[in-house]
Parts: structure tokens; C-alpha cells; sequence
């Protein structure tokens, strides 16, 4: 595939075309602040939060309901502005662009997953991801293509035609995952994306997510379940809107002997 | 138990029947059924190890003149590794628990430093066994075994995050009552 004009390239070439960030994180926030209210009813949801996300690092962000991870999230994708603090995405920093030009990089840059898939209910799953793309300026023949090979990528090729409503849960935030990837994004950002499935549907995307983490995409996702984020590269966990932890989950080092008792 | 009974000496010499009063305290129900020959054969043998020595009691106030321990510079030392040793995966919630009261009161670590290095133990031990459920799938004999297992740390992370909640409120300097 090539990497076309004005759109990022995947895996190594994007690495090797960015340019002056290309050596930075791809995903920076620097004593980012988000506070909601006025008076006694203010509430500080983020409270100074630091992180540097490098390419194709898979990043979960966890902690109790109310610590502040999914607005986290939404200050990094660029949905939300922060009262203090500076978000850096690409190399550009994008919260003091104006709305449109923020839009637009949104578009590009930022694939999203939610928990509650948002797909359009009367568009099939291959128009519900062909969207972005002609959002963004891609020709329908483009976006066809690209759609259909999403799909494949996800397990879904012979479901193109179908209507959300058809679908399962998993399948539903499979093809939300192909959409969020159609634009080619530097990262994918996901909020609670097992939160509505069952437990064979949480496995098939969380298999997916590491799949894309093979092909070098850069993945942040909120959760506030340990087994989904424990198959990140790095757990960063919230407390009061701030960082408690964050620790690398190094792959090695096997402790599952121990599980078994079988060391001593 | 062993490592439990000089755990609770670090506070302050004490004799068997103080110690199961401080056990059953701090573990509730399950420690009603410990009974006191089982402290006094474990000061015994704690004895005999040389990591507990035996002191004469202060005149009491009132009744007899009891038995009472003391750590000495060994058993202060195996309190030390027992507490902030890593316990494992397989580790039983009450002997974190009884780790995490003994810490307090001794002074000799912080329960939120021991709760935070248990917490990655468990993250690290559910990251393998997650990234192995994904290769084999629940619907092998292996998958279901795999799910149990990292079903079990789950649930052992969240208890860690009630511990969290407690020990920071008690925490004399910490970040008081924080909760999500």
C-alpha cells in the first residue's frame, strides 16, 4: 500500500516520513487539566496528567468509574479542550487549533471506538466504514476498495452488505474498528470497547487490537476491566483524574508455574 | 503463621493471649478459629529458632506474671523480608491482609507501597495469563482453565484497589480518602 498525499503511512514508513517528530511520541499530553463546573460544584475530572504515548505503543488507561480516563480520552483525541496543560499529536499541537482545523486533523488523524459502537443504523457495515473516507475527500471508488479490505482485515468480508442490526455485538464493534482505521490514523483512541460485549466477542476484539499492534498502530484504550488491560504494552492507572501508576507489562517472565503451585 | 506471629511482635513484646486477641482482631471471622495452642506452639518453635526470645513481664497491675516474647535482631530481620517479599501469584487474600495490618502497625513498611508492589505482581501475572487465553481461545480444556485463572486475578485486583481506598484513608500523611 502507498502512502498517499496528505494522509499518514503505516508501520515503518510512517516512522521515517514524519519528520522532525518522527524520534517523539506520537500521543503527548504535558500537565493536562480538564475541570467541569464553577464555584462548589466544580469538579476536577483531569488533574495534571503527563504521558507520553510512542508509536505503536498500546497503552490502557484504567482505574474506577469517575477517575477521569474518558475524558482523558477525549482531551487526547481532540473532542475535548483543556482548562490547562497542552496536547501534542504528531508533532503538531493541537489544542489551541481552531474548531474546523481541529475537525479536520480529528478526521485524519484520530480513529475512534466507543463502547456503544455508534455505527449508523441505516447504513450497511461497508458504508458505516467507507464514511470517514469520503468524509476526508476520498473518491467512493477509494473508499469502496479501502472499506472492503477493512472488513477483511476484521473477519467481516462477507458482511459488508449487512445492516447493523444484523450484526452481534462483536461483530458491530469489529466493523466500528475498521471504521475508526480507514483514514489511516496515527492513533486509534478506544473508550470501554468490550464494555457491551460477552466474553467470546471481548477476546475476538481484543485479538483484533493485537493484531494491529503487529502492523505498528498506536493504540490508546480505556478500560476499567484488569483482563482487557492487561493485554497493553503499559497500564497507566487514574485516581481523582491523576496518574497513580503506570507500569510497562513486559512480555516474559512467566509467573503462570507459580499460578499452578508447582515451584515449590 | 510463623511469619504472622512475629509480624505482630514488631509493634511491641507481647504474650500468646495479647497476640491471638490482635489476630482475631485483625482477621475477623477467620480468625475465630485459631485457637491459643496454636500460638503458643508456634512462639515455641520461634523460640527454638532463635528469632523470638522470652522476657520477663513488668509487674502486671493485677494477676500472675505472664510469659512474654520479643523479636530479636534475626527475627527482626525475617519480619522484614516476609513483609515486602514478593508473594506470589497464588498468594492468599488473608496473608496480604495480616502483611498489610502488620506493616501498619509496625511501622516497618507502608501498606500503600505494599498494596501498589502487589498490584504489579497481579498486573504482570494477568497480562500472561490474558495474552494466553487469547491464543487458546475458552473453548479448549487449556482456554478454560486460562479463564479461571485470569478471572481469579481480576478479582484480586479489585480487592487491591478496596484495599487502596482503606489504607490511604488511614494513611497518617498520605493522600487521604481518595476514591475514584
Amino acid at each position: 500500500m502507498t502512502t498517499r498525499g496528505g494522509r499518514w503511512g503505516r508501520g515503518q514508513t510512517r516512522r521515517g516520513d514524519t519528520g522532525d517528530e518522527s524520534a517523539g511520541p506520537v500521543l503527548r499530553a504535558v500537565g493536562l487539566s480538564r475541570v467541569y463546573g464553577q464555584g462548589v460544584s466544580t469538579v476536577v475530572a483531569v488533574d495534571g496528567v503527563d504521558l507520553d504515548i510512542p508509536v505503536g505503543q498500546t497503552l490502557a488507561v484504567t482505574g474506577p468509574s469517575g477517575c477521569g480516563k474518558s475524558t482523558l480520552l477525549q482531551l487526547l483525541g481532540g473532542l475535548d479542550r483543556p482548562d490547562e496543560g497542552e496536547v501534542w499529536l504528531g508533532g503538531q499541537r493541537i489544542d489551541l487549533l481552531g474548531e474546523r482545523a481541529l475537525a479536520r486533523l480529528r478526521r485524519r488523524a484520530v480513529g475512534f471506538v466507543h463502547q456503544d459502537f455508534h455505527l449508523m443504523d441505516e447504513l450497511t457495515a461497508a458504508e458505516n466504514v467507507e464514511l470517514p473516507a469520503l468524509l476526508a475527500g476520498d473518491s467512493p471508488r477509494t473508499a469502496r476498495r479501502r472499506a472492503a479490505a477493512l472488513l477483511d482485515r476484521v473477519g467481516l468480508a462477507d458482511r459488508g452488505r449487512h445492516l447493523p442490526s444484523q450484526l452481534s455485538g462483536g461483530q458491530r464493534q469489529r466493523v466500528a474498528v475498521a471504521r475508526a482505521l480507514v483514514n489511516e490514523p496515527l492513533v486509534v483512541l478506544a473508550d470501554e470497547p468490550t464494555g457491551n460485549l460477552d466474553t467470546a466477542a471481548t477476546h475476538d476484539v481484543l485479538r483484533l487490537f493485537a493484531d494491529l499492534r503487529a502492523t505498528g498502530q498506536t493504540l490508546v484504550l480505556v478500560t476499567h476491566d484488569e483482563r482487557v488491560a492487561a493485554t497493553a504494552d503499559r497500564v497507566v492507572s487514574l485516581r481523582d483524574g491523576a496518574s497513580a501508576e503506570d507500569i510497562p507489562l513486559a512480555a516474559g517472565g512467566s509467573q503462570l508455574g507459580a499460578l499452578l503451585g508447582w515451584e515449590e | 503463621m510463623q511469619d504472622v506471629v512475629l509480624a505482630l511482635l514488631t509493634k511491641e513484646p507481647s504474650h500468646g493471649y495479647d497476640l491471638r486477641r490482635r489476630l482475631v482482631a485483625a482477621l475477623g471471622p477467620l480468625g475465630e478459629t485459631l485457637n491459643a495452642g496454636q500460638i503458643y506452639v508456634t512462639l515455641t518453635r520461634l523460640e527454638k529458632a532463635g528469632l523470638v526470645v522470652q522476657e520477663r513481664e513488668d509487674a502486671p497491675l493485677r494477676g500472675p506474671r505472664r510469659k512474654v516474647y520479643a523479636l530479636t535482631a534475626a527475627g527482626q530481620e525475617r519480619v522484614a523480608a516476609w513483609m515486602t517479599e514478593g508473594v506470589g501469584p497464588r498468594a492468599d487474600v488473608p496473608e496480604f491482609h495480616l502483611k498489610l495490618v502488620a506493616a501498619a502497625e509496625s511501622g516497618m513498611a507502608e501498606p500503600l507501597a505494599l498494596v501498589e508492589a502487589r498490584r504489579r505482581e497481579l498486573r504482570r501475572s494477568l497480562a500472561e495469563a490474558q495474552h494466553a487465553v487469547l491464543t487458546h481461545g475458552t473453548d479448549s480444556e487449556a482456554g478454560l482453565l486460562l479463564e479461571g485463572v485470569a478471572l481469579r486475578l481480576q478479582a484480586d485486583l479489585r480487592w487491591l484497589e478496596a484495599c487502596e481506598r482503606t489504607w490511604s484513608a488511614r494513611a497518617p500523611h498520605g493522600k487521604g480518602g481518595g476514591n475514584g
